[in-house]
């Protein structure tokens, strides 16, 4: 075997004394997955409301999607925060553009904060139609 | 010198020679003629695309008749979608992919087979319509009631049973991609470090997953309405045509996102090696890939903004269309960034790339442009729409491929494509597109209609037109001279050097000329760029160094690691090469394109024929156990040959495969659901006079009480198995099969014993569709069960190599799902409504 080979030992180990993001594929997932159900939550009771109760009077409407938001807002903001936290943690360099093996905490935790980010963005986006737009029609 | 190691290695991935060449399942065979394939359905595609431009150079023209304009635009739209652009990225993919991961194949080769045959079958099926006349009408998109009761013939029926099959087969690719990318990585490439190539595959085969179910929900749904008369889309018997364009636009656009996200993928690739540099920002572009593929699913009705749907619906997708450029746009920042930190090698790679990137630009400008709804309602089905999606596929996608061929010919076959016909190709390509759709928008606001075949005179169409036929056939000859360089004898041009564009991604660690091996020995990487940044990486794969750098058995094997770390995990044996995907994909076939003629009687000799080839191939080719359980597979390390439950490809492959399946299934409740919503009586006590009826409330709640007996039974079976208890695993399997088919009987004896006409209004045949997909599913869940305890007979699954029972378990949790929500539904939602 060449010297090469012998110098790629891989640390397959997570460096630092928690191991806040290992394994956790699903968690980048989070963020959008909660902006995918309060849209549908939103379109579902839109779509319900104004084909079966009431066109009118839209103030019912506006309040459900406000208790979903209040719901949905604080767990992407939550994710995006714990995200950000474990994206820090070791203090890696801004603008940070790792490279590194034993950095996936690192990654997992900056993409998951950027998609949490965006999350906050596309679900204030629907909410702002419920503001602005006064009726079914 | 001579190693026996690396003839031993050479012998067991050998390409099978002669005819038996085509028996072949190794992703490289099987990626080029799925490559080859498309591109041939491209050009088919796009002589389509010709002739329309033809007919449309002139006003009242009539050298096509309405009819034969009519089947070639449809055509031309299918052909690009279905049969061009979706496969192209499963081709590329199944040919590239493994060779990112240094893997040696993906992990269900025999899968790739049976899914390109499939392809080839169905296209040739549906794009042969055409020569006789039959072929669909409808448009790319179908939709009824035009479909369903203004066009006579079997055009929509190939439509939907033709693309049907090749959408199952899209499914198998994604599949097999999704398990590729998370476990078939070498050692050490952990998720941060992964190709942004294989970030960008990962999130689209996933997107296919969840966007191909509802239309093939769809297809169902009116291939119902369309053989039997199940009123499904028919507004007579409460039926409504808007649920096919939900159903199909939920499949529709991120089926977009699904064509330009692996194109640009091509981009991620190359920017890097032409700028000499890695990627700037990779957390960033993976934001992109994932946040595109989660939003791209909340776009679907700004497809349905004319068709009166409330304003605060169309208010919320319109939000949504808005804040999926945000994602869109970060990735092609990226690309500038990159180029512009590095130190740029023009080629005519690159020149696609940048043209790719400022067309694609363009073409999302106006597609912000119509997702304002007001701007939609006055550009809707105007020829604007076809400027834009043109700009929007061609620059997101055809322009990237031709770079991707430039780039990758030499990977392909160790020579290179000509720069100075390329040149040619580039310029001819970027000005006849230019010239061939920028017209389009000024036609379109001058208020020219799509899928029209000739327009009067007099109206200012003409110049717009005429121009858009001459840039057209620009277009048109900037492929032929790509086709000539792709084709032309290249014997005297001298192999390239190897990594010939000193690229830093694994895929160019293969010799020139490439060995059938994939690689000669499965390094570890500690890198993105390895190529770049590893020392002596390439000495030491060709030394055998690293991993499997032998074949002692002579069987085919690759590395299996953990999803997020890439542990070492498990050694694969992968099938060779055999007949059996091939006859597989015929005999499926065949009962698809039977059905569509009504041949009952082939069609169901082809599903009794398609039945035994693939469990043949199950029984010969899946679980085997192997004659010793752990072998060294090189650096002192073991690894077992056999696994099951989580750490299984196989159980991956059956947790994604069950996913895709619910989604169908979901979609057809959203059906049922949506129904409820539109009816101000849902369900109707009568209609038309006649009674309106259901399953009933007892019949469907005995069916879910006996579908947990199955289940509980075959979760003891699995259990009993383990613990090595014959009896109680035969008797517990045979318990779960008796309550499976009894569970069947009783969902199917509600709606008879009511006398339920599914004919009569679409309550019935909403509930009559939700019947029969469980009843075939429990069918399939007891065949699953007779297969494991006929392992078991046959000693091929034991107390310690179990893998089929834990799948088969796996896949009854979803089954015993589906029961619930359909017994629940038909059985208690009638009371609530």
């Amino acid at each position: 075997m060449s010297e090469s080979v012998n110098q790629q030992p891989v640390p397959l180990h997570e460096h630092g004394q928690r191991r806040p993001m290992k394994k956790r594929l699903w968690w980048i997932a989070i963020s959008p997955s909660v902006w995918a159900i309060h849209f549908l939550a939103c379109y579902i009771t839109a779509a319900v409301w104004c084909e079966k109760i009431g066109k009118g009077n839209l103030r019912p409407l506006q309040i459900s999607v406000g208790i979903y938001t209040a719901i949905a807002l604080p767990v992407i903001i939550w994710v995006g925060y714990s995200s950000y936290r474990n994206f820090r943690r070791g203090d890696p360099p801004v603008p940070y553009d790792f490279d590194d093996p034993t950095d996936r905490t690192h990654f997992f935790g900056f993409t998951a904060f950027l998609l949490s980010a965006l999350s906050v963005v596309a679900t204030l986006f629907t909410v702002l139609v419920f503001v602005l737009v006064g009726s079914c029609d | 010198m001579k190693d026996p190691r690396a003839d031993r290695l050479l012998k067991a991935w050998e390409t099978p020679k002669g005819w038996r060449y085509w028996s072949a399942v190794n992703n490289s065979e099987v990626g080029l003629w799925y490559t080859l394939t498309a591109f041939a359905f491209f050009l088919f595609g796009g002589v389509l695309a010709l002739i329309m431009r033809v007919q449309l150079a002139l006003p009242d023209n009539d050298w096509l008749t309405p009819d034969q304009y009519n089947q070639i635009f449809t055509m031309h739209g299918s052909v690009m979608m279905f049969l061009f652009a979706v496969p192209i990225l499963e081709a590329i993919s199944i040919m590239l992919l493994p060779e990112m991961l240094g893997a040696r194949d993906l992990p269900f080769p025999r899968l790739s087979a049976y899914g390109y045959w499939c392809f080839l079958i169905g296209g040739v099926f549906v794009c042969g319509s055409l020569f006789f006349g039959v072929g669909p009408r409808g448009g790319w998109f179908m939709y009824p009631p035009m479909t369903t009761e203004y066009q006579d013939g079997i055009g929509p029926d190939i439509w939907l049973l033709g693309l049907s099959f090749i959408e199952i087969a899209s499914i198998a690719a994604a599949v097999e991609l999704i398990v590729g990318v998370l476990k078939c990585r070498p050692p050490g490439m952990r998720l941060n470090l992964i190709p942004l190539y294989a970030w960008y595959i990962l999130v689209v085969a996933v997107m296919i997953l969840f966007a191909f179910p509802p239309l093939i929900a769809g297809d169902l749904l009116m291939e119902l309405e369309r053989a039997m008369d199940w009123p499904f889309f028919d507004v007579e018997r409460g039926g409504d045509p808007m649920l096919w364009q939900h159903l199909f636009w939920i499949f529709g656009h991120p089926e977009v996102y699904i064509v330009f996200l692996p194109s640009i993928a091509l981009v991620a690739m190359m920017v890097p090696t032409f700028a000499r540099t890695p990627m700037a920002g990779y957390g960033w572009i993976v934001l992109a890939a994932v946040g595109t593929g989660f939003l791209s699913f909340g776009l679907w009705v700004h497809h349905m903004f004319t068709t009166g749907l409330p304003g605060i619906s169309i208010g919320i997708f319109s939000a949504a269309s808005e804040a999926v450029a945000i994602p869109t746009g970060v990735q092609i920042f990226c690309f500038i960034a990159t180029l512009l930190v590095g130190r740029v090698q023009r080629n005519v790679c690159l020149k696609f790339v940048l043209a790719g990137l400022a067309t694609f630009i363009i073409g999302g400008l106006t597609g912000v442009m119509v997702a304002i709804a007001p701007f939609d309602y006055q550009a809707h089905d105007t020829y604007f729409i076809v400027g834009h999606l043109h700009y929007v596929l061609i620059g997101g996608t055809i322009f990237p491929i031709v770079a991707g061929f430039y780039y990758y010919y030499p990977f392909v076959t160790g020579k290179q494509l000509s720069e100075r016909l390329g040149n040619i190709t580039f310029w001819l390509m970027l000005i006849g597109f230019n010239v061939a759709f920028f017209p389009m928008h000024i036609a379109g606001l001058l208020g020219m209609p799509r899928r029209v075949y000739t327009f009067p005179g007099g109206m200012g169409f003409e110049w717009p037109n005429l121009i858009s036929s001459i840039g057209a056939f620009g277009l048109g000859a900037g492929f032929l001279v790509l086709l000539w360089d792709v084709f032309r004898p290249k014997g005297k041009l001298p192999l390239v050097p190897r990594n010939v564009w000193n690229a830093g991604t694994l895929e160019w660690s293969g010799e020139i000329p490439d060995q059938p091996w994939g690689i000669r020995s499965i390094p570890i990487i500690n890198s993105r760029y390895p190529l770049w940044e590893q020392e002596n990486l390439l000495a030491d794969i060709d030394a055998g160094n690293f991993y499997l750098p032998d074949a002692e058995e002579g069987r085919r094997e690759t590395l299996v690691t953990s999803a997020v770390d890439a542990e070492l995990m498990q050694c694969l044996r992968v099938p060779g090469p055999s007949f059996l995907p091939f006859w597989a994909a015929v005999f499926t076939g065949g009962v698809f394109i039977f059905s569509t003629y009504h041949w009952w009687i082939p069609a169901g000799c082809c599903s009794v024929l398609s039945f035994a080839t693939i469990v043949t191939w199950l029984w010969t080719g899946t679980a085997e156990i192997p004659e010793k359980e752990t072998k060294p597979v090189g650096l002192g390390q073991s690894l077992p040959l056999y696994v099951s439950g989580p750490a299984a490809v196989g159980w991956w492959a059956m947790f994604i495969t069950m996913l895709g399946d619910m989604t169908a299934f979901i979609s057809l409740v959203f059906g049922y659901f949506f129904y409820w919503t539109v009816h101000e009586d849902f369900p109707p006590e009568q209609w038309n006079g006649e009674p309106v009826v259901g399953a009933g409330t007892i019949w469907p709640l005995v069916s879910v009480g006996l579908a947990v007996v199955a289940w509980c039974a075959v979760v003891m079976a699995r259990r009993l198995n383990r613990g090595n208890h014959s009896v109680g695993f035969y008797s517990s399997s045979l318990l779960a099969v008796a309550a499976t088919v009894a569970s069947g009987a009783s969902l199917v004896w509600g709606p008879y014993s009511n006398g339920m006409d599914p004919t009569v209004h679409v309550y019935s045949s909403s509930t009559g569709v939700l019947v029969l997909w469980t009843v075939v599913h429990l069918a399939l869940g007891a065949t699953m069960l007779v297969y494991c305890i006929a392992r078991r007979l046959f000693g091929k699954m034991d107390a310690k190599h179990d893998a089929d029972i834990v799948n088969v378990t796996l896949g009854w949790h979803f089954l015993l799902l589906t029961v619930a929500i359909t017994g629940s539904v038909l059985a208690l939602f009638p009371w609530v409504a």
